[in-house]
């Protein structure tokens, strides 16, 4: 009696585990090409590089057992750790400001301007049909003072586009803004799309001036758009590296090396540790999460 | 929502577990380099059955590499299939290869990285046929000592490039300058480069160097110092000797050119693509350049050994070295293509007859450099140049960012002539790691 009773409880829910298990089982199925890739291609290079940052693993010859922290102490001393890190952040100041500037002001002008509309958002998303490294080849032509089509005006002057640090850096934020404005335009522009037309219809009616509807309505209604290219603005420039390795090579004098750039040479150009690349690697991956989550948590309170 | 969890929890663990074991699969993969490779002793000819060999080789050297390898593959039953790898990937390119035992069978090397590379293990030791060979002592000693390694020859000299002093006759005559004869010094070579210049023609310059790159600068001024007996590093290739009255006489004299504006300008922030343009198309008036390019070059040019202040002649023997790669399971096949390669049918054949500069001294003199007298100078000025040997030798000259380029660069355009003592030192430093 007792044991029936004990059976007849027991077996609704062991039907609904059963259930619940042939659900679970099709959900990993549903699941797994996802979570295969991003084991293969995300969490198994991850460990890879750890294990590599904390060994002696030089290019040629091969993974010789751990050292921690050998590779993080060579890191650091480095003769362009500082240099590129400093040279990063001023790049990446420079070519946020620039494109969220640039990418808000062309956005509202193909807003405003119906007639050329069209033409206006083309024209400035060609240059996103590129490839990065392709529009820096052809920059770097344009820029050669041999084969460039400026070189004759440019050869009486002395002045080259890539000869001294600073002309090096603008030249690069140059190729970078005529590449990459029209692509956060078009974000913008959806952004900006989103925004409910009575809302300005009612600033208007209420008096508000151009300044005033934009300052009161568009920038804080386009906070998510602002978040989002931001973020994307800045986390891409910090990882720059095609331009400068085509374009300036981390010259003049050594004054445009990038982070990344600075991994890449240490594994690749001369030192050939990859040791102490991954070590750089994981700082940076390290200090990308840190600065993700502080500007996630600044746009995050600001919309409460 | 608490089953989720776990559940959650349990697989992650799963996941680590998985990824763990391949990175544990990929370790052993990676990790097993075999520094104690096994020699390669076969026969004198090698073995020509039919064998698919797999040769790399970097872009600047693709004309000779396919001229030897078309003549191999219609001559032999083994077939050479040739990859040519750009000039600035190539060490990516072999460094990830040799990581996960994929190595070509046979692969050429810039012979300044080659101590390194076989230090590292990736040549199969080829001494035992190598000192079999009848004409051993006449093969570019450079090259050879580049790849030897306790007395264990690695290497074969693949391609020969020298540095060498090319002047345009047709300007040398026009600014009242002996079109026949070279500078016979470093201070003649500046003089002459000047007397261009004040040619005073639009885009018509006295000299050109790559000031931007540091391998341009190893192969061309390097010559300048040794012409003088002096020596660029001690010979263990640990210590660096820039700051030398030698060093320091090339040094001014470049200074001295680049303030009085007879250099090429956009010489300055030349990194290497385009170092040799200039005077290709004939706008400059004399230059240190590569003997590769003797052929393509479309004018009368002049051809001699690099000057040194007070006279002397040298040059740089560069080009890339070639040999058995520690992957390679088609040795006997590969050293019959070694073999050949250095054979006169090869050298004299492929190589002298396409213009390049052989490999054995003993095939110097050839029909077909008789032919053009500037071939005879360009293999009798071969025999006094050197090949620099240091194992850490890319990351002090010729990476991007190296001290060599710092060194050169503040001296020659940024007035820092003060800076030497330091920059030197730098050198040193990664010389000695």
């Amino acid at each position: 009696m007792s044991l029936i009773a004990t059976q007849r409880r027991v077996r609704p829910p062991r039907r609904r585990a059963r259930v619940g298990r042939r659900e679970a089982v099709q959900g990993w199925l549903y699941a797994s090409p996802t979570a295969i890739f991003v084991l293969l291609l995300f969490v198994f290079p991850l460990l890879l590089v750890l294990q590599m940052s904390g060994s002696d693993w030089p290019l040629l010859g091969g993974n010789r057992g751990p050292n921690v922290p050998d590779n993080f102490v060579q890191a650091v001393d480095n003769r362009f750790f500082v240099d590129s890190i400093v040279f990063t952040l001023k790049y990446t100041a420079v070519a946020t400001v620039l494109l969220i500037g640039l990418g808000l002001g062309l956005a509202l002008l193909v807003q405003e301007s119906s007639r050329w509309q069209n033409l206006l958002r083309v024209s400035f998303l060609v240059p996103s049909a590129l490839g990065l490294a392709s529009a820096s080849l052809l920059f770097y032509v344009l820029y050669s003072p041999i084969a460039g089509p400026a070189s004759g005006l440019l050869a009486g002057t002395g002045f080259t586009f890539l000869g001294t640090p600073n002309a090096a850096l603008f030249s690069t934020v140059f190729l970078i803004v005529w590449r990459f404005a029209g692509f956060y335009m078009l974000l913008m522009l959806v952004g900006l799309q989103g925004i409910p037309g009575d809302l300005y219809e009612a600033a208007r009616i209420d008096g508000a001036g151009r300044w005033q509807t934009f300052r009161s309505i568009t920038i804080p209604l386009l906070k998510p758009t602002l978040a989002l290219t931001t973020i994307m603005c800045v986390t891409g420039s910090l990882l720059a590296f095609e331009q400068f390795y085509i374009l300036t090579k981390g010259g003049p004098d050594n004054s445009t090396i990038t982070i990344v750039q600075l991994i890449y040479s240490v594994a690749f150009q001369g030192q050939n540790d990859l040791g102490v690349a991954a070590a750089l690697s994981v700082m940076a991956l390290l200090a990308l999460v840190v600065i993700n989550m502080a500007q996630l948590r600044a746009f995050r309170t600001d919309e409460r | 929502m608490h089953p989720f969890h776990r559940r959650g929890a349990r697989s992650a663990v799963t996941a680590f577990g998985v990824a763990a074991a391949m990175l544990g699969v990929a370790a052993c993969g990676v990790g097993t380099t075999d520094t104690t490779e096994e020699a390669v002793e076969v026969s004198a000819e090698g073995t020509d059955d039919g064998t698919q060999l797999t040769l790399w080789t970097r872009a600047p050297l693709e004309k000779q590499a396919n001229l030897l390898v078309e003549e191999y593959n219609a001559t032999h039953e083994n077939q050479v299939s040739l990859t040519v790898v750009p000039n600035d990937d190539y060490v990516a390119k072999v460094g990830a290869a040799a990581g996960s035992g994929g190595l070509p069978d046979l692969f050429a090397a810039d012979i300044v990285y080659v101590p390194n590379w076989v230090e590292q293990g990736l040549f199969r030791d080829i001494s035992s046929n190598v000192d079999a060979l009848p004409f051993k002592d006449e093969i570019n000693q450079g090259h050879l000592a580049a790849g030897t390694s306790d007395d264990k020859e690695h290497v074969l000299p693949f391609v020969l490039d020298l540095s060498m002093l090319f002047w345009n006759k047709e300007l040398f005559e026009e600014a009242g300058l002996d079109p026949e004869v070279a500078p016979a010094n470093l201070e003649e070579y500046a003089e002459a480069a000047k007397a261009v210049q004040d040619l005073d023609k639009p885009g018509v310059y006295g000299t050109a160097t790559g000031l931007n790159c540091g391998g341009c600068l190893v192969f061309t001024w390097f010559p300048s110092i040794w012409a003088a007996d002096a020596d660029v590093m001690n010979a263990e290739g640990t210590e660096a000797l820039f700051t030398s009255p030698e060093a320091t006489e090339v040094l001014d004299t470049w200074q001295d050119l680049w303030d009085s504006g007879a250099v090429l300008p956009s010489s300055r922030d030349e990194a290497g693509p385009t170092w040799t343009a200039g005077f290709t198309e004939g706008n400059v008036g004399l230059m240190f350049y590569p003997a590769t390019l003797l052929s393509s070059t479309p004018f009368d040019a002049g051809v001699a050994g690099i000057p040194g202040p007070g006279g002397g002649a040298s040059t740089f023997v560069g080009g890339d070295g070639i040999g058995i790669s520690k992957d390679s399971e088609n040795a006997e096949q590969a050293w019959n293509f070694l073999n050949w390669m250095m054979s006169e049918d090869a050298q004299v054949e492929v190589l002298a007859q396409n213009n390049d500069v052989v490999s054995r001294a003993d095939l110097a003199n050839n029909e077909y450099a008789a032919e053009d007298p500037r071939l005879v100078t360009i293999n009798e000025v071969a025999a006094q140049g050197r090949t620099p040997v240091a194992l850490n030798f890319q990351q002090a000259y010729n990476a991007p960012n190296s001290p060599w380029l710092t060194l050169v660069r503040d001296y020659v355009l940024n007035d820092g002539a003060g800076n030497l003592e330091q920059n030197n030192q730098q050198i040193t430093d990664i010389l000695s790691q």
